[in-house]
């Protein structure tokens, strides 16, 4: 009992030991120590780094699902011979189902508009219902569209503060003309910035939204195509998808391929899929130079092994165990590369900060991304660090003394 | 005492052999060795003869090619390089030809460096490393480098990391080689000092006149040992 005592505080003195006499070799070849967790470090940095930023990304388009309402689908609709698409009334209808909070037609056309001596093609035009206005803060000014618009198919629009800029420099726009397709439209109200989300690097952005029944005439198109539903809540998603195929198949006489629903949240798993995805491909690269940066070390062990036989000679020759001579070796590659991974968290976390100021993201500290940093460097330490601390251990002490 | 108890080691017929090419250069031509607990001993012979060899195997940094060694009992070929690693741990003080020292340690850390393979902790270790710097008069270069130390001075840190483990065995390769004369004088004088405190020490040496310090002597010419018939000084 008093002798296994005595091995496990001898044990103990000695791993201090080592870990004394590594820090010295480090600390005195400075430099050549630092270039050799340079790779080790870089490697860190960019893992933490990914990971944290698509996981910023992946937040933010979760958030930007969620805003735009939980269980929300839309609807693409094709018809049949008979009605290739949906009017007003099927709109009407599809609102009244049970659950359903509103709906939002999506007309999107691509428009030229003037104004005196102004004038710009391609302007792209969005056709909105006023229950668009409930689900967005987007009007700085003015009035949001309502129901006599729709019914009227009105010529009033509200613009974006780049074509205000564009057409009313110096002036009000407000219940100014605009033409638009060379149609005379009312400015209604000026759109707000809402700053570069997630959503519209996707969607893209409206310059000019009319009433939906005014952007089907500008379009040349009689009926809606395409359709956002919102749900009162994720849990009604699947009764409300239920009744509105029950509705569109009743609508097109129950013939295939007339319609096809797609939930947010089918589309949320495919981003999410595809996120995480792209993560562990960038975390794949990031880590060869992790390996990389191991090898680096190996190098560096093997050289120091090399330049070190008289001394490791000369220990084992008074009496150090090969296995307290490997210790000795193992711990300073592991502690090399912990030095690495440490700082290269920390300039990981520092460049994610960065990165999702510079995207608009959120950032967010990744715990599980620093316990991976610092373990991959941990592991690369012992890994590599294993076979030049086998050689050192394995050197003849009288090879070692020979070269006295 | 039994006559057994009292023999420390015992070697019959050591061979060390090198291939050298196609050719076997043999080095040790069947050296046959006792040594008793206590005594002074030294190897006498001119360079080349094979006396690094022999104390390498003595000391267990080497095996022989063939051949009987058996130390305090045990058979040295039998012996994992851990257990040979504990020998040389605990059993021998080694005093090699250059007073090898590592440059960066002070003497204190490098009379520490067997105490700390040993498992000493750094108290005890301390104590024993300016005990042993003392003892060889060197209580005023504790926290010298090797390159402010003289040769001599040098060669005395050897010996007190040699003797810091309390070594049953002290084996010192021309100890005084690379010393002037007044100096390698101290060290005989340390060397008989503990000698009679109880240990035992085997030298060894190309030099007639430093090999008569010890009790016993032997020669070895061309890897073959025999007893010397010279007087020794004592
Ligand atoms: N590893 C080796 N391979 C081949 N020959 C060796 C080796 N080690 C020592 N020798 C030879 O053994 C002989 C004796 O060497 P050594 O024991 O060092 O002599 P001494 O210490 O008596 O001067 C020398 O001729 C030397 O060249
Ligand atoms: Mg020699």
């Amino acid at each position: 009992m008093k002798a296994l005592w005595q091995r496990l505080l001898g044990g103990l003195t000695m791993f201090v030991e080592s870990v004394r006499m590594s820090v010295a070799n480090i600390t005195q070849n400075r430099l050549r120590s630092f270039l050799t967790i340079l790779g080790i470090m870089i490697g860190v940095t960019a893992v933490i780094a990914l990971i944290t930023t698509v996981s910023g990304v992946s937040t933010s388009i979760s958030d930007s699902f969620t805003s735009m309402g939980a269980g929300t689908m839309s609807v693409a609709v094709t018809g049949n011979d008979l009605q290739a698409g949906l009017t007003g009334d099927n709109l009407e209808q599809i609102t009244a189902l049970s659950h359903v909070t509103g709906v939002i037609p999506g007309v999107a056309a691509t428009v030229s508009v003037a104004r005196g001596d102004a004038y710009e093609s391609e302007i792209s035009l969005a056709g909105k219902n006023p229950f668009y206005f409930s689900t967005t803060e987007a009007v700085a000014r003015g009035r949001t569209l309502n129901p006599i618009d729709m019914d009227d198919a009105a010529r009033v629009c509200l613009i974006d503060s780049d074509t205000v800029a564009e057409f009313f420099y110096g002036v009000d726009p407000i219940g100014q003309t605009l033409y638009i397709n060379s149609q005379s439209f009312t400015v209604v109200g000026v759109l707000a910035d809402v700053g570069q989300s997630i959503t519209e690097m996707v969607s893209g952005s409206n310059a000019i939204i009319v009433p939906y029944t005014t952007a089907l005439k500008l379009s040349g198109a009689r009926l809606v195509t395409s359709v956002t539903v919102y749900v009162d809540g994720a849990a009604a998603s699947q009764t409300v998808q239920t009744a509105l195929e029950n509705y569109l198949d009743a609508l097109f006489s129950y013939e295939d391929d007339t319609y096809e629903i797609t939930t947010m949240d089918s589309i949320q798993e495919t981003m999410d899929s595809m996120l995480s995805m792209m993560s562990a491909l960038l975390g794949g690269i990031a880590s060869i130079s992790l390996i990389v940066g191991g090898i680096g070390i190996m190098n560096m062990m093997l050289t120091s092994v090399t330049e070190r036989t008289v001394e490791i000679g000369l220990k084992k020759a008074i009496g150090a165990e090969p296995a307290q001579i490997q210790i000795q070796f193992l711990i300073e590659a592991f502690l090399l590369s912990m030095i690495g991974g440490v700082i290269g968290v920390g300039l990981g976390i520092a460049l994610s900060a960065v990165l999702c100021k510079a995207m608009g993201t959120t950032f967010t500290l990744s715990y599980g991304a620093i316990a991976l940093g610092v373990g991959f460097s941990a592991a690369v330490g012992i890994v590599f660090g294993w076979s030049p601390a086998r050689k050192a251990s394995n050197l003849s002490p009288i090879d070692a003394l020979r070269r006295m | 005492m039994s006559e057994s108890s009292n023999v420390f080691f015992h070697m019959r017929n050591i061979v060390k052999s090198y291939a050298l090419g196609d050719e076997e250069a043999v080095i040790l031509k069947g050296v046959c060795l006792d040594i008793r607990r206590g005594e002074y001993l030294s190897v006498l012979g001119p360079s080349g003869s094979g006396k690094s060899t022999l104390m390498n195997i003595i000391g267990c940094l080497d095996k022989p090619t063939s051949g009987e060694y058996i130390l305090n009992g045990s058979l040295i070929d039998d012996l994992t390089e851990q257990e040979l690693a504990r020998i040389r741990s605990r059993e021998v003080g080694f005093i090699f030809q250059n007073s090898q020292m590592l440059p960066k340690l002070d003497a204190m850390k490098n009379v520490e460096l067997p105490l700390i393979y040993a498992g000493v902790r750094p108290r005890e270790r301390a104590r024993r490393a300016e005990e042993m710097l003392v003892k060889v008069g060197l209580q005023e270069r504790l926290h010298h480098k090797p390159n402010m130390l003289s040769g001599g001075q040098q060669q005395r840190v050897a010996i007190a990391r040699a003797l810091v483990t309390r070594p049953t065995l002290l084996l010192a390769d021309e100890p005084t080689g690379a010393l002037d004369q007044t100096t390698g004088a101290q060290i005989m004088g340390l060397f008989q000092e503990l000698n009679d405190d109880g240990n035992t020490i085997i030298m060894i040496t190309h030099d007639l006149k430093v090999a008569r310090n010890a009790r016993r002597m032997v020669n070895i010419i061309d890897g073959e040992l025999s007893e010397s018939e010279e007087a020794t000084l004592s």
